[in-house]
């Protein structure tokens, strides 16, 4: 999937905050090497992570956060230093933006974003007015269109479909709708026909219309929320924010869990839940 | 008529709080109530519980809520009634049947609010979280704000980011800026507020027991319209005091989120 991606795309990931992000996506994406991304996200540690590594030339986002974390702090610090742009727009709009992508028209029309400062801040943005009696002025949110994007499912099946089983499916197929590489990992991979196993049929939110590639990528949104499979891995997203603090946390933490292939990172995540068993038990 | 509960000194700050919030929801019928923070979802809960019966309520994830645990999670069966996924929240909210009270890290005179930035935009002192849905959310449904902490770093002549759009900047953008928007109060530690004034300028509604009005302006960083005579934010009745602590927060979460 990853060998698909240039420097200087734009990529969008799939999930909300701190709950079922492209984790493992992310991870390859560092490893490969690429950079100067556009990162369009409903924002968490995908962001930070990014971020952190310097890969991001510019963010498009209504909020960054860890949610039981309010703020990223590697987003943060990004932000902070002026080494990242940025195109900040209301959460609403935001949808809009995929859906016009995903429906190829190049604008959608809200009220969202009248009056504040989300106009002065993105100059680019235009308002429209109505063509019919009310004469009404509109913002037109422009298309957001991704050259990729990655979206991590509890679910998928070889063909493609994907398979939501946790309460919430949030834009995931509104961000492969608006891409032209789509790319869905999910925690298990089953035949054509077997995601009725898993669950009801309107779990099943994600068509391989809207799909390129599929891979099985077990824990593959971890530390963030994955449920029914798994909650936020509060102690690790701990640590995530706190090797923001200064270069040698950074240089452990990145060294340990991102530097890594996938079975290292399970490795180091097992080694990490027996360290802490054993300091639990001596506490 | 119900007697306030054994005279203000046993009353805290907090529980005034969380009454002030509920307030905010009265009259408010079947829509959804969407509180940011513990007193404000304590307040949501409160009013759902007596004044305000058929308020909608989500369960901060993708679900509404049939019956109303407290807020640090349900004791017993929590009773979900609907599907409410992110994206059909912007339904609700673009049909204008929601009422919001979202934090202000920054507010202003005309209600403008940030949740943005600090300082310039492209390089900010300090970065928030983002704008959110709040530049949505005024523009289309009744919005109120909880300020947990005010003080004049919060009530400032000018918001670095208007990220919730306030009367002034609604009116300049237009009509349809105009058409749904609605600021309700802002609930403070100290004090409610509201725009109940010819131009909409930010007024004191009541002051909570044991605040001045000389302390809430002290802590504002621009003139307050208020009247010679503020009223006094109301206590919790005996029933309404019961339910915030046996049933909506036994925990006393809502005291760890006031200083006062």
């Amino acid at each position: 999937m990853v060998g698909e991606l240039r420097s200087g795309m734009t990529i969008g990931f799939g999930g909300w905050g701190s709950r079922r992000k492209p984790m493992a996506a992310v991870r390859a994406i560092l490893r490969a090497g690429i950079d100067d991304l556009t990162v369009v996200s409903y924002g968490g540690p995908d962001v930070g992570l990014l971020c952190a590594y310097g890969r991001v030339r510019k963010v498009v986002f209504g909020f960054v956060t860890l949610d039981s974390i309010a703020l990223d702090p590697h987003f943060r610090r990004a932000r902070q230093e002026g080494s990242v742009e940025a195109m900040e727009v209301d959460e609403g709009m935001f949808y809009l933006g995929l859906l016009a992508a995903s429906q190829r028209v190049p604008f959608l029309p809200t009220r969202a974003g009248l009056g504040s400062d989300v106009m002065r801040l993105n100059p680019q943005l235009r308002t429209v007015v109505s063509p019919y009696d009310d004469r009404e002025e509109l913002v037109a949110v422009p298309a957001l269109e991704l050259d990729a994007a990655f979206v991590h499912l509890n679910r998928a099946d070889t063909s493609g479909n994907g398979q939501v089983l946790g309460p919430d499916p949030f834009f995931d197929d509104l961000f492969l709708g608006a891409a032209q590489r789509r790319f869905v990992t999910a925690e298990r991979v089953v035949a054509p026909g077997e995601l009725l196993g898993e669950g009801p049929i309107q779990t099943i939110t994600v068509t391989r219309l809207l799909t390129d590639a599929v891979a099985q990528c077990e824990r593959g949104a971890h530390f963030t929320s994955c449920a029914p499979d798994y909650g936020r891995d509060e102690e690790f997203q701990g640590l995530y924010a706190k090797s923001a603090a200064d270069q040698e946390s950074w240089r452990s933490f990145s060294s340990k869990y991102v530097e890594v292939d996938e079975a290292g990172y399970r490795a180091a995540l097992r080694e990490l839940s027996e360290t802490s068993r054993s300091s639990g038990g001596a506490g | 008529m119900s007697e306030s509960a054994g005279g203000s000194q046993d009353v805290t700050r907090a529980e005034v709080c969380v009454v002030a919030c509920a307030e905010a929801w009265r009259g408010d019928g079947e829509l959804l109530a969407s509180p940011f923070g513990t007193i404000p979802s304590a307040g949501a809960r409160l009013a759902r519980l007596t004044f305000e019966p058929d308020l909608v309520l989500t369960d901060g994830e993708a679900a509404l809520m049939a019956n109303t645990p407290g807020v640090s999670g349900p004791r017993g069966e929590l009773l979900l009634e609907a599907w409410l996924p992110y994206r059909r929240v912007f339904d609700v909210v673009w049909s204008g049947r929601r009422h919001v009270m979202m934090i202000a890290t920054q507010i202003d005179r005309y209600g403008n609010q940030n949740i943005s930035a600090i300082g310039d935009w492209a390089k900010p002192k300090a970065q928030l979280v983002g704008v959110r849905g709040a530049p949505g959310n005024t523009v289309n449904h009744p919005t109120s704000y909880w300020v947990p902490s005010h003080s004049p770093r919060a009530f400032v002549e000018h918001v670095d980011v208007v990220c919730g759009v306030g009367y002034d900047r609604a009116a300049s953008a237009g009509e349809s800026a105009t058409r749904h928007h609605d600021l309700r109060v802002v609930v403070t530690n100290l004090a409610v507020l509201d725009f109940e004034t010819p131009d909409h300028a930010m007024r004191l509604r009541s002051v909570h027991p044991g605040v001045s009005a000389a302390d809430v302006q002290a802590a504002t960083g621009f003139e307050l319209v208020m009247d010679d005579r503020v009223p006094t934010t109301r206590l919790p009745d005996d029933d309404e005091l019961r339910l915030i602590r046996d049933v909506i927060d036994p925990d006393g979460l809502r005291e760890a989120e006031v200083s006062a």
